[in-house]
Parts: C-alpha cells; structure tokens; sequence
C-alpha cells in the first residue's frame, strides 16, 4: 500500500507546489509510481508547474463528486514514466472537499500508487485541513523567517491533534522539514533566519535545505519540475532532499554562502 | 462584586473540517448583583450613584443576578421588572446565580440563564518585581481564591505548539518537551516546562499564590502566577535561555534563575 504524504506550510507562498512537482518526479525517476494531488481548489498552480495545464479534461472534485473515474482524470506525465498528475477544479471551492469524497479517492489510489503526494493551499482552513487529515507523512516547507517558522509550528500542531492518525489514536504523522528559499548570504547577514534558528524552533527532522534559486522560476515558467533541471543549485538540493526522504544519507549542501574569486565574480557577471 | 472562575476553553471537537460554527467554552469576568435584602428600597438610587462614579466601566456591563441569601419573600422580587431597572441603568442582566428552584425556572421563563455560581475577587497587589519592572494585576477582579482540592498532575509528553492551549485544572502541569510562542499553558498549580518554554505561562490561575513556573530554558512570551504577570520584554535578559523558575514572593512576581 502506498504512502500518503503532505506537503503543507500553514503560509502561502512558500513552495508548497514547487516542492510537490519536485518530489513527485524525484520519486518518479526512482521508479517509484506516484501521483501528485492539487488540493488547492479554485486556484490551480499544481497542472501549471507541471506543465500539463493543457491536458486537463476531469478534475479532482469531479471524481469526488462521482462525475468521473479516476483514471479518466489522471494525467501521465509525457516527460517521466510512473508520474502521473491529479489536477483541481478552478470553478469550485475548498467546500468540495469532502471528508468522505477525499478518503475514498485517497484509498483508490494507495492502491495503485507507491506515493501520493497531496499539494496543500495555504491556510489553516479546510482545504488545508483536508489534505493533512490522510497522511502518513508530512513534509513541512518552510521559508528561513519568523511568520513561516510560526506557522508551519501551528500546522505540526494540527498534525498532532486534528489528522486522522491523531484522531485514532495510531502512530503519528512522520514530520519532515524542507526549508525552502534559503538565500545563505541574506542569512549571513542576518536578514534571514539560519537553519540551526529553526530547527531549534520547530524540533523535526531536517529534510532539505533548498536554496533560493532562478532556477525554480525558469522551469515553472515553462511548466518543468525543477527536479530535473539537474544543473540548478534547486534541483541537486531537490534530488538530495529525496534521496534522504528514502533513506540515504546525504550531507547538507547549500547552507553556506558559495565563496568566490574576483574572477569567477567578474565571469559570472559577464555571463 | 464577584467574578465567575476561568473555566476550561473547550474547542468543540469538529467532525468533519470545518462545520459552519464552532462551539467552544470561555472564561468571562462579570460582575454579580448581591441584593441587600434590608436596604433593597434604596438598591435602585443608590447603584445610580456607583453607576455615575464610573460610567465607562459600568456601561452597558454584563451582569449576573445573586439570588442566594435572599429570603423567601424577597425570592419572589420581580425580575423582569428589575432587568428593565438596571436596563435604564445600561446595566445588562445576563443570567442569575444561586436561588431555589421555583426561583430558577421563573429565571429561566424571563429568559436569563441560571449560571454557575462564581468565585469572589479578591484584588491582588500590584507590585514590581526584583528587576525592577512593574508586575501588573491581569485585570481588576480576575484573581479567585483556590477552593478546589487538587488533583493528580497532568502530563504533556509532546511539544506544545502554537494555537494550542491546555488547562490542568485544579492541578499541576508537565510537559516533557518544548512550549511554541502562541502556545498557552495554564494551571491551577505549578507548570513545569522540561524544555524550552517560548509561550505563554499562566500558573496557579485559580488563586494559588503558593504556585511556581519552571522551565530548562526561559524564552517565554508572558508568565502569570496568581493573576500577576509579566511580559516578555519585562524578563531579564540575565535569565533569557536559561533555566528559571517563577514564583511571587512578598506580593512580587519574582524571576530567577536555577
Ligand atoms: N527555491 C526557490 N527559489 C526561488 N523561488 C522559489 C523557490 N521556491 C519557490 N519559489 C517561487 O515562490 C513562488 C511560490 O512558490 P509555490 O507556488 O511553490 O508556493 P506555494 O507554497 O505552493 O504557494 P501557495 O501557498 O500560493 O500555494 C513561486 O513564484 C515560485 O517560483
Ligand atoms: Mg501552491
């Protein structure tokens, strides 16, 4: 059965749908099956960032809703073999999401699926309840200042008491932390939080650190998850945080300002 | 003039997302009307008088109608008629404490609600503390004298984490990890914090001014013990991070370091 995992912050903003492309095609090319889920109903970002605004015919309230059958909303992704994408409605709202509609969804696709990835709106409301309420796991992508270490905190917290898990009484939700847009030198100057700031703050486990890169607006643009932009800064720090998310150990890269030389700074600005 | 205690803040528990309402308990700070019955002639006139001296606190403010130790006979007053009085008074009845039963339901007939009976104020004084800093009373009439036999100790062995309030009552609180800013603990009893407390920290709320704070790192956001609080800009940046405990001494809320 496959695993259920949420990518939520509690903020907006902060890289929720970057990271959930990012993972679902990581976990892809691993040659793990995955669907990615967009349950940021009436906004629709998730199709956009994986470049399959196009092919979208049923969305994931019709299949709620019984209108449609869930391989007829699925979309293959045609870069990627073993991803497939589950966009959302943009003419409905966060009140389609049923709890009833969403876990019979959920369940038909751990079946099929090794990893279902749900896209949270920001918020604290239903949208964003409805897509931890499932989960085993949570990745919780933060951004290195106050207002989004706050939240992400007030989002463990309802992992931790408002999730089904909890509900029932089982083992919690597994915490992950994914600390994203993390610009080294504004954090050496003090203008940002430092990964030790906030993982005192937060206390889980320190998944990734995801640098602040160009990188990740280029390849939105043109509708490609940044994971594979495998020359990004983004993209490598993405693979890496997967890699760890199956168990490998790799070092944190990223996390400190890259030194350079007066020439590369001079061929780097000519370039 | 008398208070109801705080009671425990109860967030419905929801059962699908997000339901249209949420229903959740709230501690209230009310005034309650003890008629004395001798002089009930003059009660009209002369709360006109106390009501001039403080317009501003006294408008349009809640209040709770003590029908206890009243005599049978006064038992019967009109309490329409008495709502529609302090009405014109722009006091607010909002319900009735104590009374027999014939008196209750007639209470209820008039639309008030029967309330639990309060705890009595006492007003505690205002002092600073050791760092010099003003210590201030919560708010006037919030401080209740303990009157419950303590019960065994509650234990939190997970983080507490912003939003989340929790309320030992009538005992001692634990918690095995680390207190978020925008977390609220409160207790009747002693609060001991075995990691870092970032959030709020109310100790012996129902009036033990016996009851103590600790915690393994002192981050937090506000400290109360008895009604008596501080600020997070009031702690000594001497203690910041390190372990202390609180506790009032002499009508001090004193912070020190363990
Ligand atoms: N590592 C990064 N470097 C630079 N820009 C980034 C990075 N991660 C995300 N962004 C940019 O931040 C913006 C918000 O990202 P994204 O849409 O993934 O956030 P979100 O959390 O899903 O937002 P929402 O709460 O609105 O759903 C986008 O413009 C995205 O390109
Ligand atoms: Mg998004």
């Amino acid at each position: 059965m496959g695993k259920i995992i949420v990518m939520t912050s509690g903020k907006g903003g902060v890289g929720k749908t970057t990271s959930s492309a990012a993972f679902a095609t990581g976990f892809a090319l691993r040659g793990y099956k995955t669907v990615v889920i967009d349950f940021d109903v009436g906004l629709r970002n998730l199709d956009l960032v994986m470049g399959c605004e196009r092919r979208v015919v049923f969305d994931f309230i019709n299949i709620i809703n019984g209108e449609a059958r869930l391989n007829q909303a699925l979309i293959k992704d045609k870069r990627v073999d073993n991803l497939y994408i589950l966009p959302t409605s943009q003419t409905r709202d966060k009140d389609a999401l049923t709890k009833e509609g969403v876990e019979k969804v959920l369940e038909e696709l751990r079946q099929e699926f090794d990893y279902v990835i749900c896209d949270s709106p920001a918020g604290i409301e239903r949208g964003a309840l409805m897509a931890l309420y499932f989960a085993d796991e949570a990745i919780i992508v933060t951004n290195p200042e106050v207002s989004s270490v706050r939240d992400s905190d007030r989002i463990l917290g309802m992992l931790a008491a408002r999730s089904r898990r909890a509900e029932l009484n089982e083992e919690p939700v597994k915490e992950h932390l994914l600390l994203t847009r993390y610009d080294p030198a504004r954090v050496e100057r003090g203008e940002m939080l430092n990964v030790t700031d906030v993982l005192e703050i937060l206390a889980i486990p320190l998944l990734g650190v995801i640098p602040e890169s160009q990188a990740v607006l280029r390849a939105s643009n043109i509708g490609m998850p940044v994971t594979l932009d495998d020359k990004s800064t983004a993209g490598q720090a993405y693979r890496d945080a997967i890699a760890r998310f199956l168990g490998e150990q790799i070092e944190h890269r990223f996390v400190k300002p890259e030194r350079r030389g007066f020439f590369n700074r001079l061929l780097r600005r000519t370039a | 003039m008398s208070v109801d205690p705080r009671t425990l803040a109860t967030a419905a528990v929801l059962p699908d997302g997000e339901p249209s309402f949420q229903l959740r308990g709230s501690a209230f700070t009310m005034m309650v009307l003890k008629i004395n019955e001798a002089r009930a002639g003059a009660l009209v006139t002369e709360l006109q008088d106390k009501v001039r001296q403080a317009p501003n606190f006294f408008r349009n403010a809640p209040i709770v109608v003590d029908l206890d130790g009243l005599s049978d006979d006064m038992r019967r007053i009109d309490l329409s008629g008495l709502v529609a009085r302090l009405r014109s008074l722009q006091l607010i009845v909002v319900g009735v404490q104590g009374g027999s039963r014939n008196q209750q339901t007639a209470a209820i007939a008039a639309g008030l609600p029967v309330v639990p009976s309060g705890r009595p104020a006492r007003l505690e004084p205002v002092a600073p503390t050791v760092t010099g800093v003003a210590a201030e009373a919560l708010s006037a009439g919030t401080v209740a004298e303990p009157t419950t036999a303590r019960q065994p100790t509650m234990i939190v062995n997970e983080p507490v984490r912003s939003g989340r309030q929790i309320y030992a009552q009538n005992c001692d609180l634990i918690v095995t990890a680390m207190v978020s800013a925008g977390a609220e603990l409160l207790a009747d009893g002693n609060i001991h914090v075995y990691g870092a407390l970032r959030g709020r920290a109310l100790a012996g709320l129902g009036g033990d001014k016996g009851a103590r704070i600790f915690c393994l790192s002192m981050e937090a956001e506000m400290l109360s013990v008895a009604g008596l609080y501080l600020v997070s800009e009031d702690i000594d940046p001497a203690v910041h991070r390190k372990p202390a405990q609180v506790h009032l001494k002499d009508g001090y809320l004193r912070l020190d370091a363990i």
